[in-house]
């Protein structure tokens, strides 16, 4: 068995008889290598192993970017743009054909699958999302029911989220004017941030880390145009 | 280990817990006694991300048996990298809900079957 690095990440082991190295060593070794995030290529060609461990990278993929990304299934998408008028990270661009896409994933918020909820066609998934249709497993009937009944956001929280945060602000500023009661002010955000977390399964770091509530409503107002300007150019009297 | 025409793609989906640790390991050692030639790649979703020009070459390569999570999932992901997947050529088996016994009967008797297909069409 030979090794061979053609590039830095990727390994090929060569085997056949005589090699030195069992069926379970081989399996042993490839398992190490893609957990140290090296390509393995177990090909027939013998040859004598010489994988030195001790040059390849120690640390494990769990230490990089998880990736966390949302991933459009096409033949469900309806290009209606809720994602990017959703999304505040900025994840979701349009290509040149007016088509959805996503364009920045780095930006996605790890373990946050709140933009596929908001999807009415079921047509985002996160591949390693604990639960399906998200995770990619097919979509049933009941999904899209269900997922339906999610995306009114109306019906769950009033209005949708930008404009209950939008009257929460107004509210709040009203209130503060009048009571400065910023412990009233801090419980009414968690029940918000709870409410939230509960209904998109938002991750808690995620929902501590949003911005301001006037900062949110920028972004989704410059998210909300970008959307409208796409859906525009293929019908003019489109509404996001 | 013999050569074949069906390449089997092997996902480790090491940047996750969502594939069964026991499971990844029982199809590598599966695919390692079975002397088949495969690749074995960390995370099929950290490739496309990166918009990897492997998968374009694993995409267009004819017959491809993939180990992996939902065929769903793999295909999409593929698509996101500008690989996208010949569906007739394509096989998926779903290490998140599959066996391993299973993954690996599928993985390996599909590049059999397949190999004999090729050599039948070629008059062999």
């Amino acid at each position: 068995m030979t090794l061979a690095i053609p590039r830095r990440s990727q390994v090929v082991l060569r085997g056949g008889d005589g090699t030195g190295l069992s069926a379970g060593d081989r399996a042993a070794l490839a398992q190490s290598l893609l957990e140290r995030g090296i390509e393995v290529s177990c090909r027939s060609a013998e040859g004598v192993t010489t994988v030195d461990m001790a040059t390849l990278p120690a640390a494990t993929p769990a230490a990089a970017w998880k990736p966390w990304f949302p991933v459009i299934d096409y033949s469900l998408c309806t290009n209606c743009m809720q994602c990017l008028s959703f999304c505040l990270f900025d994840v979701y661009g349009v290509s040149a054909d007016r088509k959805i896409q996503v364009q920045n994933q780095s930006n996605c918020k790890t373990d946050c699958p709140a933009c596929s909820r908001v999807c009415p066609a079921v047509a985002i998934m996160f591949p390693k999302y604990r639960h399906g249709p998200i995770n990619g497993d097919e979509v049933k009937a009941d999904d899209i029911r269900r997922e339906a009944m999610k995306v009114d956001i109306s019906a769950l929280l009033g209005g949708d989220v930008y404009s209950m945060l939008r009257d929460r602000s107004a509210k709040a500023k009203s209130r503060f004017s009048k009571e400065r009661d910023d412990d009233r002010a801090l419980t009414e955000r968690q029940n918000c941030l709870i409410a939230l977390k509960k209904d998109l399964d938002v991750p808690a770091e995620v929902l501590a880390a949003l911005p301001s509530p006037e900062e949110i409503m920028a972004k989704a107002e410059a998210a909300r145009l970008r959307a409208l300007a796409a859906t525009r150019a293929v019908d003019p009297d489109a509404k996001v | 280990m013999s050569t074949q025409t069906t390449r089997i793609l092997y996902c480790h989906c090491a940047y996750a817990k969502v594939v069964a640790p026991e499971v990844k390991t029982a199809v590598l050692h599966g695919l390692a006694h079975a002397e088949v030639e495969f690749d074995a790649v960390p995370d099929l979703c950290e490739m496309a991300a990166r918009a990897d020009p492997r998968l374009r070459e694993l995409a267009s390569e004819g017959s491809l048996r993939v180990a992996a999570c939902y065929p769903r999932a793999v295909k999409w992901l593929f698509a996101s990298a500008g690989a996208p997947l010949p569906e007739q050529h394509v096989r998926v088996w779903n290490m998140r809900v599959e066996p391993a016994h299973t993954v690996v009967e599928g993985l390996t008797a599909a590049t059999v079957d397949d190999d004999r297909a090729a050599l039948e069409e070629r008059g062999l």
